[in-house]
């Protein structure tokens, strides 16, 4: 967010240009249809699915960040990487965390005739 | 520690740029507000499931609706930006037109969301029916309220340049603006593919 020449009609470079706001965009528009084709037509296991959604979104999120948010363009104490890292963190600890814990208390929360029908479920045994 | 202060890395970029500190702050509430909707991404992860009897998301949501939606807001994200280097290159009469167009997508998503809320507590599924429903409505809810608040602000800003033109000041609020609502953004990818695409996946 600093530039050398801080005169204000100075463009900065990490305020982006055309070009990027425009590959930003149609790669976004790319990503969405694809992610949104592949559930309409189903045409791999749910499970696959699942996963090229998944990747899909996290591409578009890295897409965004670049083209739109121009982040990694700051100069050298990059500050707004180390927050954005820092929140990633804790995202990942906050969102698979709960989702542990949950199954977790789900799993011992049931009865004995449950459990049964979770493994044979499950584990296909 | 005095000694410490000239050399501190925020010191030396805020010599540089004075905008670069508050664009730094207002980076730093943004990413506590992708905190704020992971832990809503997470309550509704785990409450998913537990629909009580009532419908579940791939019985209630309609695909290519939300693919309207997504577009929409993906696209005044696009113009938004073209706004802000409107705004860089000092040009009024293009910050103002695409600043509208911009509030205008954004309002156009914001009745599309209103629509659906209305749609599925006239048929009885409100926040009420199921700890599914409320996870969904407090989900996409909160977001909504940003897209609400986000409309607001960009009215306000808009007057101003209408106003009193773009001096530095103004340039640098548009920018966080502009921050503001490209996060908007990436909160609705996360949204559109675990709410709605996973949803209509039945998982």
């Amino acid at each position: 967010m600093s530039s050398h020449l801080p005169t204000p009609a100075q463009p900065e470079a990490s305020h982006g240009s055309l070009r990027m706001y425009v590959t930003g965009f149609m790669s976004s528009v790319v990503l969405t249809l694809l992610a949104y084709a592949l559930v309409v037509n189903h045409l791999f296991s749910t499970r696959a699915v699942l996963a090229c959604i998944a990747v899909l979104a996290v591409v578009q999120f890295f897409v965004q960040l670049v083209f739109f948010l121009h982040v990694g363009k700051e100069s050298k104490p990059r500050w707004n990487i180390t927050a954005l890292l820092f929140m990633l963190l804790v995202v990942v600890i906050v969102v698979f965390g709960s989702l542990w814990i949950m199954n977790n208390l789900n799993y011992n929360g049931m009865t004995p005739t449950q459990t049964d029908q979770f493994i044979e479920k499950d584990e296909g045994l | 520690m005095s000694q410490l202060v000239p050399n501190s890395p925020l010191e030396a970029s805020a010599e540089h740029d004075p905008d670069s500190k508050t664009m730094f702050g207002f980076w730093v509430y943004i990413m506590t507000d992708c905190v704020l909707f992971a832990s809503l991404f997470a309550t509704y992860a785990v409450l998913h499931n537990n629909t009580f009897g009532g419908p579940s998301g791939n019985e209630l949501f309609s695909l290519p609706f939300v693919l309207a939606e997504t577009l929409i807001l993906l696209t005044s994200s696009f113009t938004c930006g073209l706004a802000m280097l409107a705004a860089r290159k000092r040009s009024e009469a293009q910050v103002i037109f695409w600043f509208i167009v911009t509030a205008v997508l954004g309002l156009a998503f914001l009745s599309l969301e209103l629509k659906e809320f209305t749609h599925l507590v006239h048929e009885g599924n409100s926040w009420q029916r199921s700890g599914f429903l409320s996870a969904f409505f407090t989900l996409v809810g909160t977001h909504g309220l940003h897209i609400s608040v986000g409309l607001m602000w960009m009215g306000v800003l808009i007057t101003q340049v209408v106003r009193r033109g773009l001096p530095k000041a103004t340039v640098r609020r548009l920018a966080l603006l502009s921050l503001f609502w490209h996060f908007l953004d990436i909160v609705w990818i996360f949204i559109f593919t675990i709410v709605y695409l996973m949803g209509a996946l039945r998982v």
